[in-house]
């Protein structure tokens, strides 16, 4: 661990003593004040624009520009009064909102919000005495813990379902878990491009490796399918439009968080925008460079952060936009998408890069093994097309019969 | 330090195998399961080995018993189980000289081996060579064992083709197996 080479945040290489612990303290404190007020402003700004997409005003009631709306709802929420349902599993009631909000702020301790790399500093900061990465904790299993933590994310949309004891929350909660395992491996997948080429998982290396400005940034050097296999993927790990069949009002009154009232409800409303955000800078980390830009002026410390900033909103902005545009998937329609397009294409990318890279140490050459893979690329797709044919015409033939 | 990470991590492990037992209830019992799952992980990283506990996470809590839940809620056997009749004869007391012969086992181990029973990485030093855990293992995984990893692969790959033929079977087939056996949907897939 306490190798710099391997990730390992510089701060614990003189051992741990009392700053260290307060220093780290500090950093998990300005993190979650981020995420806090990232979110208090996001559900503003999402409202705000969609109201400005479907010409209305929107929130404008609470302070500037109604600046204040969260607030004033959140205050709201607590104060209302909290229902449990008489068939519900008490105990797993209360569980199942904090199992949503944990893992949404602990994804994002792994992100790097800024520091300067590609320099010396290698994405440190000096801070009273300390060098230190501007980010929470740089664990050496990185992505991993990202993947993890979506996994465990499952569960809160899974038992606040179930527990209710009702019907639509568990019908709910079932397509999400569903559609959140499904997703999984997509995302998993594309993330393995990314890990692939930076040759190692740690989100600090990812970051450096991308430090040498536009060109190297994941996004062009993995081939822009894994980035976008990745976004929809995260979309549908969000549960956000177009694939939010977990709510689906129209069918599922509320989706799983139904019979929730109160604090209790506005903790998933709290765990959903922060998922937005932390998924946001994820994908600004694995594929966009992360805090990588050019210092235009003043001093150089400042800029980092705000690249990172701006690329954030670019993603934040693009949920909302979708929220706004695209009308929800079907159920099956979500399945095919996952199963029978996202996961193959991804296997099938990370496959020609593989062979690149071996490629590229044979020194073998390379454009007829691009070629080469290309084409069992088309072959196969060509094979799961008519797979999937078949077994349509079959079942058609079957269905006749009976 | 190591052995305090240890007894929580260790007691959290109990609590949930016991709970697991306990439950009346299947959703507690497989809840249980993954807060022994997320013990266990704590111990693997405490062993330094970042990687297996994250797949631990990843795999075991993430998909697995997520996997039990889902047919717990979707059969709707989430109601308390009468456990007074014993379904397998003999198995109670099975159960009891199996435990008491584990007890037995670790207790001497033990005795035996102080540095097991305080949590302390078992084992001599921490790997050499270049790159983190996760460069050895991959290493490893890929030259020494490529065949075992290749035939578990393989296997996997033949109960996922199992696992749907076995389901896709039209209800025609099963249901009604006396009279359509010999139909042409129902044979030969």
């Amino acid at each position: 661990m306490g190798d710099p080479l391997q990730g390992g945040d510089p701060i614990f290489i003189g051992g741990i003593d009392f700053g260290v612990v307060a220093l780290v303290v500090l950093k998990v404190l300005i993190g979650f004040t981020f995420v806090m007020v990232g979110v208090i402003f996001m559900i503003w700004f999402e409202r705000k624009l969609i109201a400005d997409m479907q010409n209305r005003i929107g929130p404008n009631r609470a302070g500037k520009w109604g600046l204040l709306q969260t607030l004033a709802d959140g205050i709201k929420l607590i104060f209302k009064e909290d229902l449990m349902p008489n068939k519900a599993d008490r105990l797993v009631f209360r569980l199942a909102p904090y199992l949503t909000v944990a893992p949404a702020f602990l994804t994002f301790t792994i992100v790097p919000i800024g520091g300067l790399f590609g320099t010396g500093e290698n994405g440190t900061i000096e801070v009273f005495g300390y060098r230190t990465f501007v980010q929470v904790a740089d664990p050496p299993i990185g992505v991993l813990f990202l993947l993890a933590m979506s996994s465990v994310a499952v569960y809160g949309v899974m038992l606040a379902g179930w527990s209710s004891g009702s019907k639509y929350p568990l019908l709910g909660s079932v397509r999400a878990s569903a559609q959140m395992v499904s997703y999984e491996a997509a995302l998993g997948l594309s993330v393995v491009a990314v890990v692939l080429l930076t040759g190692s998982l740690s989100t600090h290396d990812i970051v450096s490796a991308q430090s040498g400005g536009f060109a190297d940034w994941n996004i062009w050097r993995t081939g822009v399918v894994p980035f976008l296999v990745f976004c929809i993927a995260a979309t549908a790990e969000l549960n956000r439009p177009p694939f939010d069949l977990v709510e689906a009002e129209q069918e599922l009154v509320g989706g799983f968080h139904t019979e929730y009232s109160s604090m209790r409800f506005g903790m998933f409303y709290l765990a959903e925008f922060m998922n937005t955000i932390t998924m946001s800078a994820i994908i600004v980390t694995l594929f966009l460079g992360g805090p990588d830009g050019p210092s235009l002026f003043g001093p150089d410390i400042i800029w980092p952060t705000i690249w990172f900033m701006g690329k954030l909103f670019i993603f934040l902005f693009t949920f909302v936009w979708l929220r706004a545009t695209l009308p929800r998937f079907r159920y099956d329609q979500l399945m095919d998408l996952g199963w029978k397009r996202l996961i193959p294409l991804s296997l099938a990318w990370l496959l020609v890069i593989g062979a690149i890279r071996i490629a590229d140490d044979e020194g073998w050459n390379v454009a007829l093994v691009i070629g080469i893979s290309l084409a069992s690329c088309v072959v196969g797709a060509l094979a799961l097309v008519g797979a999937s044919r078949a077994g349509r015409i079959r079942r058609r033939a079957e269905e006749a019969l009976r | 330090m190591d052995v305090f990470v240890f007894a929580v991590a260790a007691a959290v492990i109990l609590i949930g195998a016991m709970g697991v037992v306990f439950s009346r209830n299947p959703v507690h019992a497989a809840l249980m399961l993954v807060m022994t799952l997320f013990g266990i992980a704590v111990l693997f990283v405490q062993q330094q080995a970042h990687f297996l506990a994250a797949v631990q996470v990843v795999v075991y809590a993430g998909a697995i018993v997520v996997l039990f839940l889902f047919v717990i809620m979707l059969l709707g056997v989430d109601v308390a189980e009468n456990v007074t009749v014993e379904p397998l004869v003999g198995q109670r007391t099975a159960a009891w000289v199996i435990t008491a012969g584990s007890v037995g086992l670790l207790t001497a181990l033990a005795i035996r081996a102080a540095q097991v029973s305080l949590g302390m990485p078992s084992g001599t030093r921490p790997l050499d060579g270049e790159g983190g855990n996760l460069v050895q293992l991959a290493r490893v995984l890929f030259s020494d064992y490529l065949f075992a990893f290749e035939a578990t692969s393989v296997l996997l790959v033949i109960a996922v083709v199992g696992a749907v033929v076995l389901a896709n079977r039209s209800p025609g087939s099963t249901a009604d197996a006396g009279e359509q056996e010999h139909s042409p949907t129902g044979a030969g897939r």
